[in-house]
């Protein structure tokens, strides 16, 4: 006599399913093929490249302020850090000394697009985990007083080009204090709204709690930077290992997560926009005012032959550049280490095992920018 | 259960304060002075021509090469008999919208300060069906400045 436990009966296969590109969970246009047995992901194929437009290499044949352009569109949700990566790494090249007030200048708003970055990451975030709509619009409801601060700046509510190598484009509006102190009002209403939907709750911390774990050492091993890596555990925060700006000058906290889960992602970016507003406030007392561009600019910028490599702390991580020059107005070769993209690599591991609307939430906490990735 | 409620009364507490958006199409809200939309060219009123020379400054500067310049003597100079200061003016110019990135280094580049950002509405609902539409040439570029609706700004 033969017994069969009943499920047992048959064989079952895997199965791949196609997710995205055009899926509204993928941030952009990813595609993952995920095999599946039942509900669990047993494997996971990550397919980047469909938002490739070879920023790097049309960098090359720009000259340096026509490069910051594509550097806004590369790091499409904090622009200012991206710009600040490449224009500091022409300063480096060429030697410029860069004033004072556009150092505090530059913090602010590099601190003011974390800020609308994280919110972004909050709302698409609680989107990604089924609260559809109204984390969605309460974020963007704060990101939008950001951002209605730049387009008064610098005329452009997304693709600033407002940096330039040796400092900005132009003075800022006179009544900018005023503006930063209401933004920064609305911010702090913006981060409690926040915390107090989603942190404690249940169903939320249901979602999220112990789904993707991983630990401190596979999230060095992979790459990971940013808040991913924080959230591990690991206190890296290139603002404060190795300050640029006057980063060293202001005093602020870097929040890591214990678990390194879902859970403590999400807890590590709103404490970080906590810190942020910290930064602004401290940034803000010490704005004096100055000269905004050195003296005795050149009208064409160039360069010294040599190559540099400089990294800044961006919202999402490590945001990198290395510029090779040969002398002249424009770089001899431009590469982006993009913070998206490593922390992207780290998804097959955090995924495997877990159930597929639980790939769906680890994605969403690496909280990536797809023309990042791909460049 | 304490979480839930705790969300609960954000989305309570958020009836009570002002709705923050515009009913679009039919309400604007007004444009700060520095909104970048699309380059335009400006119109000098005391010699009623264009400002602009065709340098060709902008066109070399610009990253997506969406310009194109020609240039011209002027008919108008003074060695000609006209009483305008140019002796080279621009014959014809075409900006190419659908490639345009808006970053502001043509204004930044111009020597005669001839051209300008579009700090208007026009100046962003401007949908077409065809992109070929979207080349916008001489007159069309001085038409907003001639009709005296420009307050173009300048960086300081």
């Amino acid at each position: 006599m033969t017994t069969t436990t009943p499920g047992q009966e048959f064989e079952t296969q895997d199965l791949m399913i196609n997710m995205g590109p055009q899926h509204p969970a993928t941030h952009g246009v990813f595609r993952m093929v995920l095999q599946v047995d039942g509900e669990i992901v047993r494997d996971l194929i990550p397919h980047i490249g469909y938002m490739h437009r070879g920023a790097e290499k049309l960098a090359e044949t720009m000259d340096f302020r026509q490069g910051i352009g594509y550097m806004d569109r590369t790091e499409y949700l904090a622009q200012f850090n991206a710009e600040l990566s490449y224009v500091m790494a022409v300063e480096k090249l060429a030697g410029l000394e860069v004033p004072e007030r556009a150092q505090w200048i530059r913090m602010i708003l590099c601190e003011l697009n974390r800020l609308s970055s994280h919110f972004m990451f909050t709302g698409a975030f609680g989107t990604d985990i089924g609260v559809f709509g109204t984390a969605f619009v309460y974020s963007f409801r704060e990101r939008e007083t950001i951002l209605d601060l730049f387009e008064e700046i610098t005329g452009d509510r997304l693709m600033y080009a407002y940096f330039r190598p040796g400092g900005l484009a132009w003075e800022v509006t006179d009544n900018f204090e005023r503006r930063v102190g209401e933004v920064l009002k609305s911010a702090r209403q913006g981060i409690k709204d926040m915390d107090g939907l989603l942190t404690e709750n249940e169903i939320f911390r249901a979602r999220t709690q112990n789904i993707g774990i991983i630990s401190a050492a596979d999230a060095i091993d992979w790459g990971c930077t940013g808040p991913v890596l924080r959230a591990s555990g690991v206190p890296l925060d290139l603002r404060k290992t190795e300050p640029y700006l006057r980063y060293a000058e202001v005093d602020f906290d870097v929040p890591v997560g214990q678990v390194g889960d879902t859970y403590d992602r999400w807890l590590v970016r709103i404490e970080e926009m906590r810190q942020s507003v910290r930064i602004i406030e401290q940034c803000m007392a010490k704005l004096q005012p100055g000269p905004i561009m050195p003296e005795r600019m050149p009208r064409m910028l160039r360069t010294p032959p040599g190559e540099v490599y400089l990294r800044t702390e961006a919202p999402r991580g490590e945001f990198g550049v290395y510029m090779v020059s040969k002398g002249g107005n424009r770089p001899h070769r431009l590469k982006v280490r993009s913070s998206c993209f490593a922390n992207l690599q780290a998804l097959k591991d955090m995924a495997i095992g877990s159930y597929v609307a639980d790939a769906v939430a680890i994605l969403g906490s690496l909280d990536i920018v797809l023309c990042e990735v791909d460049r | 259960m304490k979480g839930l409620l705790r969300s609960m009364g954000v989305t309570l507490s958020a009836f009570m304060r002002k709705p923050v958006t515009r009913e679009f199409p039919e309400t604007h809200r007004e444009l700060p002075e520095r909104d970048r939309a699309f380059p335009l060219l400006l119109w000098d009123f005391e010699q009623t021509e264009p400002f602009c020379t065709g340098c060709h400054a902008c066109e070399r500067a610009c990253p997506v090469e969406c310009m194109t310049v020609l240039m011209k003597d002027n008919p108008n100079h003074k060695s000609a008999g006209g009483d305008s200061t140019r002796r080279k003016i621009i014959d014809k110019f075409w900006i190419d919208y659908g490639r345009c990135m808006r970053c502001n280094i043509c204004v930044e580049v111009c020597n005669f300060d001839a051209i300008a950002m579009n700090n208007t509405w026009s100046g962003h609902e401007m949908s077409v069906y065809d992109r070929a539409d979207l080349v916008q040439d001489l007159p069309q570029l001085l038409s907003e400045s001639r009709g005296g609706e420009l307050k173009a700004w300048r960086a300081p």
